[in-house]
């Protein structure tokens, strides 16, 4: 027999009962809640009678619909403009206490997007299940979890189960081996690798990400990457534990400690797919000739290096992709042929829960730092991933840096990725964005996304335009 | 959960691929906390010419005239002929809500994103997958004749074209027994109290770490 995989480890040691039709009881471990997806589940409970299966499994906070004006969010709840987001908010709250589930509340420490709050408070853990009504939460894997976004109904049944009805996954391997050429983060590998197998070519597998470039990551970076593995069509991403796992843990808020640490990380590291372990299927890219990356398009594979130029619909092998082509350049009002660093860009969004971390806004500070935004940039924003990226980032002065830079520095959330607040971008207008989707309409209707990493939105934001960071020297053109 | 064992309706294109979820219900409507009503804003970007808000009554808004499903000939349409990879993006249980509450009961793809395919069978709705080629003909026979009609048989797993002819479709057999005799998924899921009480007991005596950390 071959030996496992992390993911068939995880899987193993989470089986409450197989069925004989093939689908299994998994147990969940750690579920997050926020304001969007939870308030018909509470209601669905309810209306059913049903209680929490237990309460030291749940965390929950506010961070997709709430504002991040600064004066807007001091004033609380009610402070939320839109009605609809305050009753949101609000019910969210409600849930919560009548359930007795732990909030972070809106301007409470420890609140913020929830993939950015999970982790940093040691409320997930290596080895976990994680859900969330979120499909980002992959973003988990990082810490080697088997971590994944559920829809409401699933919310419901984790909230009344502890357990989801599931089937097991394909496993896949995602092999970048070498060392990334400075200026080259961990947006550009993800974005690299998205480009290479396409935003289906996960469907139905958990991938891990495995060889040097991933080893030698930060554990932030690697949540960037797992991040956005749904963008490649898997629900799950995730990195094997090493000593910088084992690190990142010590002495967070919900993590054990002393002795019952040692004995946790003693099993945390078993958690490596054993040399034997088959792959379901195996893909490689070299990590040496991954350059900064832009996407172009309407999809998170429409991606191109900042150096090469935007694609043409004649280029195109097949029928579907030229439609697909000809209507994602239609969309974005580009021309196909023309150099991606041609592109001029009306906003600037520096935040969301793919690139909202400290090491994020340490990176985008140090390219801002002394220069100023473009005039051509209407508005950039720095939203930090939570109360407490907000307080490190200020107590290292770099709240300062963007403000003197002309960037605007805001209160935690999900804002401007996905524009349920008043963070939007306008019809047709571009923006240089740290995100995870460029969907049409993503960031605000008719609104233009290019997604891409911290250094480069920063760059972007000085220059006005697209602009390779590796050659940044913060010349306005 | 309404059951689903056969249904007959007309299908409705939407004939691209990779369309998401942000295509299917845009993030505004996201703010209510109800679960009815998101049909009138189902693929609101590419059906009105105007931005849609949440909570407006849709029937006075500009209509896009192009897009496919506003023409008569869909009118009424049950069945949704899609595209690969349909329904990719976020987790948003909207997007099957939107699509359900239009009147879709059915949707007919080669490929599904992950998430979005698993929430349309907590909701009734039957996301139907087939050849790229099986689409294709589907597609075209559509396009030729106007109130095309399709009948499909979960039980037997058979989408049957007005010819006669029919597809044969694959099916995870909980799913479908699921669908078939419309049950309560947590319903069943507290049926395996007492194994998941068991479970409890095991991992907590091997990993007490796990249990009690949020208070």
């Amino acid at each position: 027999m071959s030996g496992k995989t992390v993911y068939d480890k995880l899987w193993d040691s989470h089986l409450v009962k197989k069925n004989e039709d093939g689908s299994a009881l998994i147990y969940i471990d750690r579920h997050i809640l926020h304001e969007v997806t939870s308030p018909q589940a509470f209601e669905g409970l309810r209306m059913a009678g049903r209680k929490p299966w237990r309460l030291d499994t749940n965390v929950a906070t506010p961070d997709h619909n709430i504002s991040t004006d600064p004066a807007e969010r001091a004033a609380g709840v009610a402070g939320i403009p839109d009605a609809t987001s305050r009753i949101q908010v609000q019910t969210l709250d409600d849930n919560c206490d009548h359930f007795g589930i732990k909030e972070f509340k809106m301007n409470e420490m420890g609140q913020g997007i929830v993939h950015v709050m999970g982790p940093e408070l040691g409320a997930t853990m290596p080895g976990f299940t994680v859900v969330c009504g979120d499909s980002h939460t992959a973003t988990h894997g990082a810490l080697a979890c088997l971590a994944h976004g559920i829809g409401t109904s699933e919310v419901e049944h984790v909230l009344a189960s502890q357990c989801l009805v599931t089937k097991k996954m394909k496993n896949m391997r995602v092999t970048v081996d070498g060392e990334l050429g400075a200026g080259v983060t961990p947006k550009d590998v993800v974005l690299a690798i998205i480009a290479e197998i396409g935003t289906a070519g996960g469907n139905g597998h958990a991938i891990e990400f495995a060889g040097s470039v991933f080893r030698e990551m930060s554990i932030e970076g690697r949540m960037t990457v797992c991040n956005m593995a749904i963008e490649a069509g898997a629900r799950v991403g995730l990195v094997a534990v090493d000593e910088k796992t084992v690190d990142y843990c010590k002495g967070r808020q919900f993590m054990p400690s002393g002795e019952l640490f040692e004995q946790a990380a003693e099993y945390w590291r078993t958690l490596v797919s054993d040399a034997d372990a088959v792959f379901d299927t195996e893909v490689s890219i070299d990590g040496n000739a991954i350059a900064p990356q832009v996407s172009w398009g309407t999809s998170p594979e429409m991606v191109v290096p900042v150096t090469a130029n935007i694609p043409k619909v004649e280029d195109q092998t097949d029928e579907v992709k030229q439609k697909g082509v000809e209507r994602a350049l239609e969309y974005m009002g580009l021309e196909g042929g023309a150099p991606i660093t041609s592109v001029y860009v009306d906003r600037v969004f520096i935040g969301s829960c793919t690139n909202s971390r400290i090491e994020d806004m340490r990176a985008a500070a140090k390219i801002v730092e002394g220069h100023r935004v473009s005039s051509s940039v209407k508005q950039a924003l720095v939203v930090p991933g939570s109360q407490m990226v907000k307080e490190q980032a200020e107590a290292e002065g770099l709240d300062k840096i963007f403000t003197a830079a002309g960037l605007d520095w805001r209160e935690p959330g999900c804002s401007m990725c996905l524009a349920m607040n008043a963070d939007k971008l306008g019809a047709g207008e571009h923006c240089a964005s740290t995100s995870n989707r460029n969907f049409e309409g993503r960031q605000g209707n008719g609104g233009r996304t290019h997604l891409m990493s911290p250094e480069m939105a920063a760059a972007a934001a000085i220059t006005g335009h697209i602009v390779d960071v590796r050659t940044f020297s913060g010349e306005q053109s | 959960m309404k059951a689903f064992t056969q249904h007959s309706g007309i299908a409705g294109p939407m004939d691209r691929a990779n369309v998401d979820t942000d295509m299917i219900i845009p993030k505004q409507f996201l703010k209510s906390i109800k679960r009815s009503g998101f049909g009138p804003n189902l693929f609101d970007e590419l059906r009105y010419l105007d931005e849609g808000q949440p909570g407006q009554d849709c029937s006075h808004r500009p209509v896009n005239k192009d897009f496919p499903l506003n023409k008569p000939r869909y009118a009424g349409a049950s069945i949704l002929l899609a595209r690969k990879n349909f329904g990719c993006g976020s987790s948003r249980e909207h997007a099957p809500w939107a699509l359900e509450d239009y009147g879709f009961r059915a949707i007919i793809a080669p490929s599904y994103a992950d998430i979005f395919y698993n929430n349309c069978f907590k909701n009734g709705l039957l996301p139907v997958i087939l050849t790229e080629q099986q689409v294709d003909v589907l597609f075209k026979e559509m396009n030729a004749v106007e109130g095309y009609q399709l009948t499909i048989d979960l039980v037997s797993q058979k989408v049957i074209r007005p010819n006669g002819e029919s597809f044969d479709f694959e099916i995870d057999a909980f799913r479908k027994d699921c669908l078939v005799q419309g049950l309560d998924e947590i319903g069943l899921t507290m049926q395996s109290a007492d194994a998941i009480k068991d479970y409890e007991k095991t991992r907590q005596a091997s990993q007490p770490w796990v249990f009690g950390a949020i208070k």
